[in-house]
């Protein structure tokens, strides 16, 4: 691993270090590698943690093991939902936001002094909000919807968290401006970088209506202001909690296509529609945060379906055209390696024993078929009603969120740690295996929790037999089956996301390193070259995708029509 | 194209101005310019999710005492 000083043509850019890596061809700044090493140890360790407590919230909702009592359940749920969804997620889009802009542009990082604060910041903040709930005195959920009230330090770390992520944001910004000032990229910027720059921008959304809801309620808990309304605070609340999930899909499309990119020398069919996918997604995906309002009185029905229908499709159309463009550009390039037979002979020659390849192929197919279609079912006014607060909801997101980000960014760990760690993965048949048992224990989440909320049963409910209650009710005896199931499946899913946080932990630790030697013997990213390049295949003989496509369209329409065939038997017309 | 101009006169002066005469397509100088995006990124969703949304439940009546 030789270090160079490179003879910087602007002022402090001249003692900036820099390497060449053996593996990529990546021109790597020693500053952001460090930066983006540890927030993806960090990403991991929280990963870790709240995995575990997710396996806790499933066997407490197996009613047969029941295993948390009442208070703990709850306190443990806010754990899950804040320790994966914001810490484990975000720690490791900060890595990502890094890594496609000062790495894939060959440029320094600004200000990384300025970036260590950002991590010391988020790092404080999650520690600070995690404390707060394992207290026990803020189990609020990570909605902390008013007028429930956590304790203060629940809401100064949730801010001083995202305060770190907006600097992150600034960060990403300013390392743009200095890659085109320094000439590191002639033209256009990738399409890894412009993802990047996508989700950037959506997060800067997300973390404003952040601040504007989160100091007003922490204000609150203080006793300085005297009430929220809580239809406001929903309102904007979900003007962050939904645009970060948009964030993490615009961020695992990114890793996708650098998947793709690294492994298989993939482009992206065509650049400029991708990019205007990418486009769609700055426009429109945030306003989707209006389906968390959908059944709220108040707000009129002009509103919700502009936001949620007209709207939301034009990004659905945007996550389409990528889904298409992923699975597209991978069989144009191992059309162009060499496997055409048939229609699926790139498909079957496909690296499957490859975890970053399994990975991305997993969450792609998971995240359309399961996550993206349940979502557009949540997303329709008429047909949310079904399953509105029901486990239907957590099933959704556990397929996009989980099958679809996780897995995604577990999947790119595998290429990451060479690169930046410059280490061997170790235990190949283990990270061979993960994805696949991961896939399937999170499908099973995503299924039977889904399942279980098409029979009703509600989200967030320690008891479902309703034991003491004054009024009782009796769920269908499958319900409980579901949830049985599920937490079968939370337990396979437990055991793969453990593979996956032993592989990354013994790899930076014991992994052999790589040499310039390993590098050519042994590649990890063959392909890497085009990652860091403008443009696209520009095919479209590709019969084995249109295929993929065609069945996709299907499985949608048919379940799409299903849900209005079941609305109308709950409200018979004629 | 500011930015452009900028980076033109330092680098290369003599290739820049033949350069400058053809304007990139619409769509690509809006894609190419990450501020813009931002701008439009954040401002779409205020608009027309915020202060729509917060408009129509400022107006929801209050209830009588
Ligand atoms: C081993 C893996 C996991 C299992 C077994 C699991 C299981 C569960 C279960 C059973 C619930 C409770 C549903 C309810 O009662 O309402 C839940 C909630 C949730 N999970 Fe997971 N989960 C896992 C991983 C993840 C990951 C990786 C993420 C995010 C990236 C995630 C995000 C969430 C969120 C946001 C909630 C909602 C919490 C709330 O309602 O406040 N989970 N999970
Ligand atoms: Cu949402």
């Amino acid at each position: 691993m030789a270090t160079i000083a490179i003879p910087g043509q602007i002022g402090e850019a001249a003692e900036e270090r820099f390497r060449t890596c053996p593996d990529t061809g990546l021109h790597v700044h020693a500053k952001a590698e460090t930066l983006i090493r540890v927030n993806l140890i960090t990403a991991v360790t929280f990963l870790g943690i709240g995995g575990l407590l997710g396996l806790l919230v499933a066997l407490t909702r197996w009613q047969a093991v029941h295993l948390l009592p009442a208070e703990m359940f709850y306190m443990v749920l806010t754990a899950h939902g804040a320790a994966v969804l914001l810490f484990w997620i975000m720690f490791f889009e900060v890595a990502l936001f890094y890594f496609t802009s000062a790495v894939v542009l060959r440029s320094r990082l600004a200000t990384p002094n300025i970036a260590w604060l950002a991590y010391a910041l988020m790092l404080i903040g999650a520690l600070t909000a995690t404390v707060a709930v394992l207290q026990g005195r803020s189990s609020v959920m990570f909605t902390s919807y008013v007028p429930l009230q956590a304790e203060p330090h629940f809401y100064i770390g949730l801010i001083l968290f995202a305060v770190g992520m907006l600097i992150t944001c600034f960060i990403f910004l300013g390392t743009l401006v200095i890659a085109k000032d320094e000439g590191t990229y002639e033209g256009s910027v990738p399409l890894a970088t412009f993802g990047g720059l996508t989700g950037v921008i959506i997060m800067i959304f997300t973390l404003a209506s952040g601040a504007i809801i989160l100091i007003p309620t922490l204000l609150w808990s203080v006793g300085i202001i005297g009430h929220i309304d809580p239809l406001t605070y929903k309102l904007v609340w979900w003007g962050m909690g939904h645009s970060s999930q948009q964030v993490n899909v615009t961020m695992h499309v990114v890793v996708w296509y650098t998947i793709a990119a690294l492994l298989l020398g993939a482009r992206p069919l065509s650049e400029k529609v991708s990019r205007s996918a990418f486009l769609l997604y700055i426009l429109f995906l945030q306003l989707a945060s209006a389906h968390h309002l959908l059944v709220e009185p108040g707000i009129s029905s002009t509103w919700k379906i502009f936001n949620t229908s007209y709207a939301m499709y034009l990004a659905v159309l945007g996550s389409m055209i990528h889904g298409m463009s992923v699975p597209g550009a991978i069989e144009a390039a191992q059309r162009r390696l060499g496997h055409t037979k048939g229609i699926f002979g790139w498909l079957r020659e496909a690296p499957w024993g490859n975890p970053a390849f399994a990975a991305l192929m997993l969450s792609l197919v998971m995240f359309g078929f399961l996550g993206g279609i349940s979502g557009v079912i949540l997303g329709t006014e008429q047909i949310n009603i079904l399953m509105h607060n029901t486990l239907y909801v957590p099933g959704h997101f556990h397929a996009t969120v989980v099958s679809g980000t996780t897995l995604a960014f577990m999947g790119v760990t595998y290429l990451l740690i060479p690169i930046f760690f410059r280490r061997d993965i170790v235990f190949p048949k283990i990270a061979q295996w993960q994805p696949y048992v991961f896939a399937i224990g999170t499908a099973g989440i995503a299924l039977f929790m889904m399942g279980a909320g098409t029979l009703g049963v509600s989200r967030r409910h320690w008891d479902i037999t309703f034991t003491d209650a004054l009024i009782t009710f009796d769920y269908p005896a499958t319900a409980f089956f579901m949830l049985g199931l599920n937490g079968l499946s939370a337990i396979i899913a437990t055991v793969g996301g453990a593979m996956y946080v032993i592989v990354v932990v013994a790899s930076i630790v014991w992994g052999k390193r790589r040499t310039e030697e390993d590098a050519k013997t042994n590649p990890i990213a063959p392909g890497a070259a085009v990652l860091a390049q403008y443009g696209g295949e520009d095919t479209f003989k590709l019969p084995g995708t249109i295929v993929l496509v065609s069945v996709f369209f299907i499985a949608f329409a048919l379940y799409y029509f299903i849900n209005w065939r079941f609305l109308a038997g709950i409200w018979p017309m004629s | 194209m500011v930015e452009r101009i900028g980076a033109v006169s330092q680098d290369e002066p003599a290739a820049g101005a033949a350069e400058r005469d053809e304007r990139p397509p619409f769509m690509q100088r809006l894609l190419d310019n990450p501020f813009l995006l931002l701008f439009i990124g954040v401002t779409v969703p205020t608009v027309l999710y915020l202060i729509w949304g917060i408009l129509e439940i400022a107006q929801i009546p209050l209830s009588p005492s």
